[in-house]
């Protein structure tokens, strides 16, 4: 199990490459998906105060 | 779809849609992924063509949204539409995280195949300026303070700018590229192996599921600001 694991994680000599790319690719959309939820989340909860102010 | 444009048939519409996208864009790229690490080794690119699952799609969307974006921009300069502005301006972002990825995972491949991160050859320059225009087109909207002011001149600069996108399709057929031709969408059929073709078909539906997702996601603020904004405005009048 630990030697097939190695093995996948080395990605055949080119982990240097190919593990960078996907971390950059997660934390890129990951950060895309939490910011646009935040902003929604937080634009519905502004309009939402100022209908309950009027 | 002008219809669906009406702000509040927008908000209705999109309510009930969202958690069907997002739920669609989780499952596509979860089965893509999986399907892509469990692909063998290319003969001749060895384990870095995993970085092609991610890479690909990412340029298709960073091209489709700013497609998307002149189209929009083309809409609201004739029509006036009240969310032709809205949805071009929210889908900049966007585009800009999606050519940026395109290029660094690209760069991440480049170097073990090419020799080299970064060459200034037709397909890689034309990109960039891909991403310079989103840049371009960001600080644009955000340095004129009138909306109506800021969405025309950011249309015509995006208008302007979609001639860079037939120069980064046939980059490669035009001149002598270090980036690779045309080996997918292309006359008599793609040249890599199903093995390869299924989990990139997958990931670049998934990759369009979630761009669509926070787009909506992104339009929909937008559009709750604007409510926010008038009623502020009604508030001090």
């Amino acid at each position: 199990m630990s030697h097939f694991l190695a093995q996948f994680l080395a990605m055949g000599g080119y982990a240097a490459f190919v593990w960078p790319a996907y971390g950059v690719t997660l934390a890129g959309l990951g950060a895309a998906t939490a910011l646009a939820w935040n902003a929604y989340a937080r634009a519905k909860a502004r309009l939402a105060a100022l209908e309950r102010a009027r | 779809m002008f219809a669906l444009a009406n702000p509040k048939r927008f908000m209705d519409t999109t309510a009930a849609l969202l958690p069907w996208l997002a739920g669609a864009a989780a499952l596509f790229l979860a089965v893509g992924l999986y399907l892509g690490f469990t692909a063998p080794p290319d003969y001749q690119q060895g384990d870095t063509v995993k970085i092609m699952f991610i890479h690909v799609p990412a340029a298709w969307i960073a091209m489709l949204a700013y497609g998307l974006i002149a189209l929009a921009s083309l809409i609201g300069l004739v029509n006036r539409h009240p969310l032709a502005d809205v949805a071009a301006k929210t889908a900049a972002p966007l585009g800009a995280l999606f050519t940026a990825l395109a290029l660094i995972t690209g760069s991440l491949w480049g170097r073990p195949m090419w020799g080299t991160y970064w060459v200034w050859d037709a397909r890689l320059t034309s990109f960039l300026i891909l991403l310079l225009l989103y840049l371009g087109y960001i600080a644009l909207w955000n340095a004129i303070e009138d909306e109506v002011r800021a969405a025309r001149a950011c249309a015509i600069l995006a208008l302007v700018g979609v001639v860079n996108l037939p120069i980064i399709e046939f980059s490669v057929d035009w001149w002598n590229t270090l980036h690779q031709g045309e080996s997918i969408l292309r006359v008599g059929g793609p040249l890599i192996a199903g093995v390869f073709l299924w989990p990139l078909g997958l990931m670049a539906v998934g990759y369009t599921l979630l761009f669509v997702t926070l787009w909506i996601v992104r339009i929909r603020t937008e559009i709750l600001e604007r409510r926010a904004r008038a009623l502020i405005m009604q508030g001090t009048a």
